[in-house]
C-alpha cells in the first residue's frame, strides 16, 4: 500500500517522523482522516490524538497534540503544534496532577470567568495526555 | 611605592577574581551550547509556519484580517529584550541604546508609545527614566521552553488585538556567531511585508480562509516572539561568554604586572638589607 510522510513538529524541535499509509486526527471541524494522494489542504486542529497507521497492520502510533495545524501536500503531512508527545514521552504522574488541579479550579471558578475557559482547556490537555497513554 | 604587603594582597585578590570570571566563562559556554541547540531545533516550526501564514495570505484574496491591516497609529509598542542580569559586555547596552535613539527620532510624546519589557536590565533603564512600560517579564529562564513563554507571547499579541496598540517592534540581539551579535530591529505586527521563497501552494482550507487566519495568524507573531527570544539568550550567553574571557585574560595581564612590580620591590628590599650590613660591618672596623 501506498504510504506517505509524516512529520509533528513543534516550537521545541521535530517530535515524530515516519512514513504510514493513513493519518487521522481531530480537526476543529470534525474527524478528519488523511490517506496519501489527499489535495493540498490546511486545516486548524483541536486537542486530541493523532493517529498514525503504520504498513504492516501493527498497531497506529499515537501522538498527543494541543491544537496547531495541519499543513497537507501531495508528498508531505505536516503538523504544527504548539505541544505534541508521543505517547512514550508523556509524563503520566504531572498529567495526573495537571488534571486533578484544572478540576479543582474548575470547581472554584464560575463558568462565565476566563479562568475557568482556562482550567477547562487544561483539563482537556490533560485528559488527552492520559488517553494516548491508555491510562484512561 | 606600594608596600610588598599590598602588593601581594593585589595579586591575591586578582587571581581570586580570575578564577570566578573563568567559572562564569564556562557556565556560560556550556548555557550558550544549549542556547545555540534550543535555536536550531526552533527553525523547522518557524519555517514551516511562515510558509503556511504565507500560503494562506496570500493564496486567498480578498481577505481582511485585522493583523493583516496597517490602522492609523495611535500607540507604538517596542519589545525589548534584554537579559536580566549584568556582566555581558555591551550586550544589553547596545539594545537598549536602539531602541532609545529610535524612541526619540519617532515620537514627541510619551503618550505615543509604551515599552514591553523582557528582562531586568530594560525594566530598570526605561522605568528609571519615567517611560511606560505596559508589561515587564522578568526571570525567563534560559532555555526557555514554548510552554513557559506562552503567557508572555499570547498576552502581547492580545494588546494588539484589542487596540492597545496600533504597531508592535521587536528589537533584540540577533545571534549571527559566538563573537557576533547584532542589534536588530523587527515590525512585529501588523505584517505586512509577508513573504517567501519558496512557490506557494494553493490550498483548500477546512473550514474556512477566514477561520484558519484567526487561529493561524496570533500563532504566527507568538512564534517570531518566541524565535526572537532564542536567539537572544543563546546571544546573551555568547557575549557573556566573550566578555568573561576578556576579563580572564585582562586579569591574569594584571597579575603579570603586579609579581614584577612585586619582584623588583622585594629585591630592591633585599639589596637594602644587605647595604645596611655592609655599613654596619664597615662601621665596626
Amino acid at each position: 500500500m501506498k504510504t506517505i510522510k509524516v512529520s509533528v513538529v513543534t516550537p521545541d524541535g521535530p517530535v515524530y517522523e515516519s512514513d504510514v499509509e493513513m493519518v487521522s486526527t481531530k480537526a476543529q471541524s470534525g474527524e478528519l482522516g488523511i490517506l496519501p494522494g489527499h489535495i493540498p489542504m490546511v486545516a486548524p486542529l483541536a486537542i486530541g490524538v493523532v493517529r498514525l497507521k503504520k504498513s504492516g497492520g501493527k498497531e497506529p502510533d499515537l501522538v498527543a497534540v494541543s491544537g496547531g495545524f495541519l499543513e497537507v501536500r501531495p508528498d508531505k503531512v505536516t503538523i504544527l503544534a504548539q505541544a505534541a508527545e508521543k505517547a512514550e514521552d508523556i509524563d503520566v504522574e504531572r498529567a495526573l496532577r495537571a488534571k486533578e488541579r484544572a478540576e479543582q479550579r474548575m470547581r472554584d471558578q464560575k463558568a462565565e470567568h476566563t479562568d475557568f475557559r482556562r482550567a477547562e482547556l487544561a483539563l482537556q490537555r490533560a485528559v488527552n495526555r492520559l488517553t494516548v497513554t491508555g491510562k484512561q | 611605592m606600594a608596600s610588598l604587603r599590598d602588593i601581594k594582597n593585589s595579586i591575591n585578590s586578582t587571581k581570586k577574581m580570575s578564577q570566578i570570571t573563568k567559572a562564569m566563562e564556562m557556565t556560560s559556554a556550556a548555557k550558550w551550547n544549549r542556547g545555540v541547540m534550543n535555536a536550531k531545533a526552533f527553525v523547522p516550526y518557524m519555517e514551516k509556519i511562515q510558509e503556511v501564514t504565507v500560503a494562506v495570505a496570500m493564496g486567498s484574496n480578498g481577505i481582511n484580517h485585522p493583523m493583516l491591516q496597517s490602522r492609523p497609529v495611535k500607540k507604538t509598542g517596542y519589545i525589548v529584550m534584554t537579559s536580566d542580569r549584568g556582566l555581558a559586555g555591551a550586550f544589553n547596552s547596545n539594545v537598549i541604546r536602539r531602541v532609545f535613539q529610535t524612541i526619540q527620532s519617532r515620537h514627541k510624546s510619551k503618550e505615543e508609545y509604551s515599552i514591553i519589557a523582557i528582562g531586568r536590565v530594560a525594566r530598570d533603564f526605561f522605568v528609571k527614566r519615567g517611560i511606560n512600560v505596559d508589561l515587564e517579564i522578568i526571570g525567563v529562564s534560559d532555555q526557555p521552553s514554548f510552554e513557559s513563554v506562552k503567557d508572555i507571547t499570547s498576552s502581547t499579541v492580545g494588546m494588539f488585538s484589542d487596540g492597545t496598540f496600533d504597531e508592535l517592534y521587536l528589537y533584540y540581539t540577533h545571534y549571527k556567531s559566538a563573537i557576533t551579535q547584532e542589534v536588530t530591529e523587527k515590525k512585529l505586527l501588523p505584517l505586512t511585508d509577508l513573504s517567501t521563497s519558496s512557490k506557494l501552494t494553493s490550498y483548500e482550507f477546512e473550514p474556512s480562509a477566514e477561520e484558519i487566519l484567526d487561529v493561524l495568524l496570533p500563532q504566527y507573531a507568538e512564534s517570531l516572539i518566541y524565535g526572537a527570544l532564542l536567539d537572544s539568550k543563546a546571544s546573551e550567553h555568547a557575549a557573556r561568554m566573550t566578555a568573561m574571557r576578556n576579563a580572564t585574560d585582562n586579569a591574569k595581564e594584571m597579575i603579570k604586572n603586579y609579581s614584577l612590580i612585586y619582584n623588583r620591590a622585594r629585591q630592591a628590599a633585599i639589596t637594602q638589607e644587605i647595604a645596611e650590613i655592609v655599613g654596619g660591618a664597615a662601621a665596626l672596623e
